[in-house]
Parts: structure tokens; C-alpha cells; sequence
């Protein structure tokens, strides 16, 4: 964390810099309070749903909001409410997971990438400039042609376009910080390669990982959703939000309810992300893009 | 700049190469014989033989690879196994849809997302900016096909201005690329605004406000001309996220174009109409970012120099 350090005005450790900053920016603390409590609210789906999100009610069917049905229901009388808190399960899990697999992947590309330079470097970069040279969501559509559509291949298909951009990432900061003194104190002491990357120059990556990792999780419950509504991943009866809105596209204007709820569901959460990674990009004051 | 300009086309060939290879090994990373799906569900044995002797499945990979090479380049990709068109004719009748929406979409979105942009920076911290911010970062988080339908919704079907899709009319471009364009909008308003911060607080913006220029000057011919060096760049990178996002915008339009093309094929499975598609993105990528460079090192000397 030494950037950290090195901006922060006072003796203050950068941790505690970094929160004094952070708490400022209230949009961003209220974004994470919605963060928490949709994460909750998909944990808690099975016990605070009032429907069971497959559960039919012919009775019932293309419903409007009401006390009954907050949402309203779709065709087959489900619980749209229901059928959306369940679906959160499946959106945040896809971003969480695919944002974890290939920052992973990513991280460690980029640490050794910057870390060994010379040809392992050169290698490394050119493969992940040609998986950047497809625009995420063809990339996702190649993957998705290749390995069949489902929830499980989505998250694959998206975790694979995240890989360069940490890789980028993660190298810069590699870059820098293997010339900072403390690190070449550690390597002239005799510490070992594996361990200089990961205890000395990885903590000083971290930052910038983790408001990436926010901005992204948004963006991949975003491309998800798109991938499912094009009819590339989760399959219907599947509450997904894309899915949802897949099928309420042929009720437009009979039962609008189908396209409005599932769809405020995608936007809320993307840009509950997106407000969160701005603040905590700010408050840690790097440019990242 | 010639240097500059020979070094750079050169560096994209391996990349192009590279894609190449990619795609060609697409087929043959799909599970099971790729002669097989060719021939179809109904194929005899013989058939199958038949049909790889014919795509020349039999003969060493760097084999294939070299003819698939010389076949694409002389614009041969196979025949569409849904629909048994070529696939060079199925992509040119697809290809003017598209580019005609994603350059309406371009041309609406950076006027636009410019003019945002250099409003919130000039009016840093008023109310115009964190309106144009408030804008910006919705517009980035609202999913796009969300919005096609919102507005298919309101102007199509309750109101009935505008038709719900398809493809034909100046009516039909509106709803789809107002949609396509709206992300791209939002980003480029962000970033000319955050440019444009940045630039204001250059010495030489210092000095032409110490030596007393005008502040319309000082925002114009100072801070402005400057900040759109990097705005350049962005904009071509976002025409070829353009030509992703057209994927799903033309899905909900029923936009007769590329993007709903692949989506279909991969629908169906029709791999030479996905593999040639996916080529043609990519190299369309790649060649947009080459353009864009070379454009940058028009504007920005500095970058030749490197």
C-alpha cells in the first residue's frame, strides 16, 4: 500500500486514510447499504419470498401490483416479487463467482507477468491483448457457442473476459511496485520470488483489485442478464432477471409488470456496484478508468 | 509518422493471426465430430467421411489451418448449414443494417456525451454536473435491452409513434439507436468530464488565466482542444463496443443485422455463420483500435516519438 502512503498527508495509516475518505462519500455508503441488504434478501429468498418462484396460480394469471402480489404475476400466475428475489440468487452468484474466477486467473497473470518480465511477459500480454481485442459479450457468446448455453457456462463465458483486464491490471501495479525499496530490500534479505509476490508486492495490488472487482461484479450481472435474455443462459422457467424479461417482452403493453420489475431488479444492482466502485475509487484516489 | 505508421501495421498482423487461430480452432474445440454437426443429425457414415474429406478434416491440423487461412482471406467461409446460403452472402446482406445502426448510435451518443461531459466540467460541483453525472452513471448501469423494451412500451405500443421493430424507414432507426447509444453516452460524458478536470489543472490553463484570457477562452481554446485528445481514443474504442451491444439491441428490435444473425446461429448451432461472424468482429475491433491510434498520433506528436 505504499502509493497509499505516499498520498496520505498526515501519519495516518493508509487503511484508516482510506476510510476517513471513504466515509464521505455517503452515496457510495448508501449504495452499500443496498448492496447488503439485496445480498441478504437473496440469501434469505427460501424464508422471506411470500411465493415459491415456480409455483403456479392459474387463478391468478398476468396480475397487476397488488397487496397480494407486490409485483404483480406473470403468465402462469408466479409471484413476480418471489420469482425476482430468487433470481437475485442467481444474478449475484454469477457476478460474485465470475469476478472471483477470473480476477483470480487475472491476478495471477498479472503478478507474474510483471514480476518475471522478458518473454514470459511478452506472452502473457499479447494472449490477453487478443482476448481483449473481442468485445466482452462476443467473447461470452463464443464461449457460451462453444461449451452450450446454461447458468453454469455463462459464468465461465464471463469470468474468461475479466481475466485480461485484471491481468492489465495487477502487471501495472507489479511494475511499480517491484522497484519500490522495501521490495528490494525483501528480495536483497534472499526472499524467494513466490513469496515476494505474494506477501510484498500482492498487498499493494489489492486496492486497486478490489474497486475493480465492484465495478465489475456490475458489469457481469449486467452481460449475464443480457446473455439470458438473448436466450444464451439461464433457460426459462429459470427466474434470472434477463430470463424474466425474455419472457415478459411478448406482454408488453397487456401485462408491463413482466418487463418492469425484473428490469429495475438488473438496474438497481448494477448500479448500486457502479456507485460503490466510484466511491471507493475515489476515496482511494487512483486513476482508474 | 511513416515509421510510426509501418510499425503499427505491422504489430496488428500477429494479432490478427492470432484471432485467426482462435476462430479456426473454435471448431475444433467443440465437443464431438465436427463433420458430424455438418452433415447433420440424419448423416450415414458415409456421409459423415464424405463431408470431412470435403472440409478436409482429414488432413493435419496446421494443414487445415493454412487453407482456412487462404479460404477466408478470399472471402470463402462455408455455407451456412441452417439455411445453406454462403456465408460471405448471409453476412452481406446483414452487413449494412448494422453499421448503419451502430453509426447513427456513434454519431448521437458523442455529440451528446460530449457536450455532458464538457458541461459538468465546466460547471464542476453545480448542479449541471451532478445532474449530467447523476445521467452518466445510470445510463452505464441500465441494461440496454431493458431500455429497448421500455421504450418499444411507451412509444410503440401505448402511444404507437414509432414501430416496435424491424427494419425499413428513418422510424425504424430511432427506438434501436437511441437504445444502442445511451451506454455509450454515459461513458463518454464521464470521461470528457473527468478529462476536462484533469486538464483544467494544468500549469499552461494556470498561466492563460493568470495572463488574463477570457474565460470562454480559457475553457475553449485551453482546456477543451486538450481534453479531447484522449476523448478520441475512447470513441473508437466504444465503436467497437457498439458492434457488441448491437448484438442485443437488434434482438429486441428484430434488427435484420450481424448481431441478431449470431445470436441465431449460435441459437441453431450453424458454427461457419458463428466462426466467420466472429472473425469479423474481432478483426473489426482490431482495426477500429489500429485507426484509432493512428489518429491519436496525428493529434499527439508525443506518441510518434515512442
Amino acid at each position: 500500500m505504499s502509493d497509499l502512503a505516499m498520498t496520505a498527508p498526515a501519519l495516518r495509516s493508509p487503511s484508516v486514510e482510506f476510510w476517513r475518505r471513504f466515509r464521505r462519500k455517503r452515496v457510495a455508503l448508501a449504495a452499500g447499504g443496498v448492496l447488503l441488504v439485496l445480498i441478504l434478501a437473496a440469501i434469505a429468498a427460501p424464508l422471506i419470498a411470500p411465493y415459491g418462484p415456480m409455483v403456479p396460480d392459474y387463478d391468478n394469471v398476468l396480475a397487476g401490483p397488488s397487496w397480494q402480489h407486490l409485483c404483480g404475476t406473470d403468465t402462469f400466475g408466479r409471484d413476480i416479487f418471489s420469482r425476482i428475489l430468487w433470481g437475485g440468487r442467481i444474478s449475484l452468484t454469477v457476478g460474485f463467482v465470475s469476478v472471483a474466477l477470473g480476477g483470480s486467473v487475472g491476478v495471477v497473470l498479472g503478478l507474474v507477468s510483471g514480476f518475471f518480465g522478458g518473454l514470459l511477459d511478452s506472452l502473457i500480454m499479447r494472449v490477453m491483448d487478443v482476448l481483449l481485442a473481442f468485445p466482452g459479450i462476443l467473447l461470452a457468446i463464443g464461449v457460451v457457442a462453444l461449451l452450450g448455453p446454461g447458468i453454469d457456462n455463462v459464468i465461465y463465458a464471463i469470468a474468461v473476459f475479466s481475466v485480461p483486464v485484471f491481468a492489465r491490471l495487477v502487471r501495472g501495479s507489479t511494475l511499480a511496485l517491484r522497484q519500490t525499496l522495501y521490495v528490494q530490500a525483501a528480495r536483497s534479505i534472499g526472499v524467494r520470488a513466490p513469496q515476494l509476490m505474494l506477501i510484498h508486492i500482492l498487498p499493494g495490488a489489492l486496492p486497486s483489485v478490489i474497486v475493480y472487482c465492484s465495478l465489475r461484479v456490475g458489469t457481469s450481472i449486467l452481460t449475464a442478464a443480457a446473455l439470458s435474455f438473448i436466450g444464451l443462459g439461464a433457460p426459462p422457467p429459470s427466474p434470472e432477471w434477463g430470463t424474466m424479461l425474455a419472457e415478459g417482452r411478448s406482454y408488453l403493453g397487456v401485462a408491463d409488470q413482466m418487463t418492469l420489475f425484473p428490469g429495475l431488479a438488473i438496474f438497481i444492482t448494477a448500479l448500486a456496484f457502479n456507485l460503490l466502485g466510484d466511491g471507493l475509487r475515489d476515496a482511494l484516489d487512483q486513476k482508474l478508468r | 509518422m511513416l515509421d510510426y505508421l509501418t510499425r503499427r501495421l505491422v504489430g496488428t498482423i500477429p494479432v490478427l493471426l492470432a484471432v485467426s487461430i482462435f476462430v479456426f480452432l473454435f471448431v475444433h474445440l467443440l465437443p464431438g465430430d465436427p463433420a458430424r454437426l455438418v452433415a447433420g443429425p440424419d448423416a450415414t457414415p458415409q456421409d459423415i467421411a464424405a463431408v470431412r474429406a470435403d472440409m478436409g478434416l482429414d488432413r493435419p491440423l496446421i494443414v487445415q489451418y493454412a487453407h482456412y487461412l487462404i479460404d477466408t482471406l478470399q472471402l470463402r467461409l462455408g455455407r451456412s448449414i441452417k439455411t445453406h446460403q454462403t456465408v460471405a452472402e448471409l453476412i452481406g446482406e446483414r452487413f449494412m443494417p448494422t453499421l448503419l445502426l451502430t453509426v447513427f448510435a456513434m454519431l448521437w451518443s458523442v455529440v451528446v456525451g460530449v457536450g455532458i461531459g464538457v458541461l459538468s466540467g465546466v460547471k464542476r460541483g453545480r448542479w449541471q454536473d451532478q445532474v449530467g453525472m447523476v445521467l452518466a452513471i445510470s445510463g452505464i448501469s441500465f441494461p440496454g435491452f431493458w431500455l429497448g423494451l421500455l421504450l418499444i412500451d411507451l412509444f410503440s405500443v401505448h402511444l404507437g409513434w414509432l414501430p416496435t421493430g424491424g427494419y425499413g424507414t428513418w422510424q425504424h432507426f430511432v427506438l434501436p439507436a437511441f437504445t444502442l447509444g445511451t451506454g455509450v453516452a454515459a461513458v463518454m460524458a464521464r470521461f470528457t468530464r473527468s478529462a476536462f478536470v484533469e486538464v483544467t489543472a494544468e500549469d499552461y490553463v494556470r498561466t492563460a488565466r493568470a495572463k488574463g484570457v477570457p474565460e470562454r477562452g480559457v475553457v475553449w481554446k485551453h482546456t477543451l482542444r486538450n481534453a479531447l485528445i484522449p476523448v478520441i481514443t475512447l470513441t473508437g474504442l466504444q465503436f467497437g463496443f457498439l458492434l457488441g451491444g448491437a448484438i442485443v439491441v437488434e434482438t429486441v428490435f428484430a434488427w435484420p443485422g450481424l448481431g441478431r444473425l449470431l445470436v441465431d446461429s449460435v441459437a441453431y448451432r450453424d458454427y461457419p455463420v458463428i466462426q466467420a461472424e466472429i472473425l469479423l468482429f474481432s478483426s473489426e475491433f482490431v482495426l477500429i483500435n489500429l485507426v484509432v491510434d493512428l489518429l491519436y498520433a496525428v493529434v499527439n506528436p508525443e506518441i510518434r516519438l515512442r
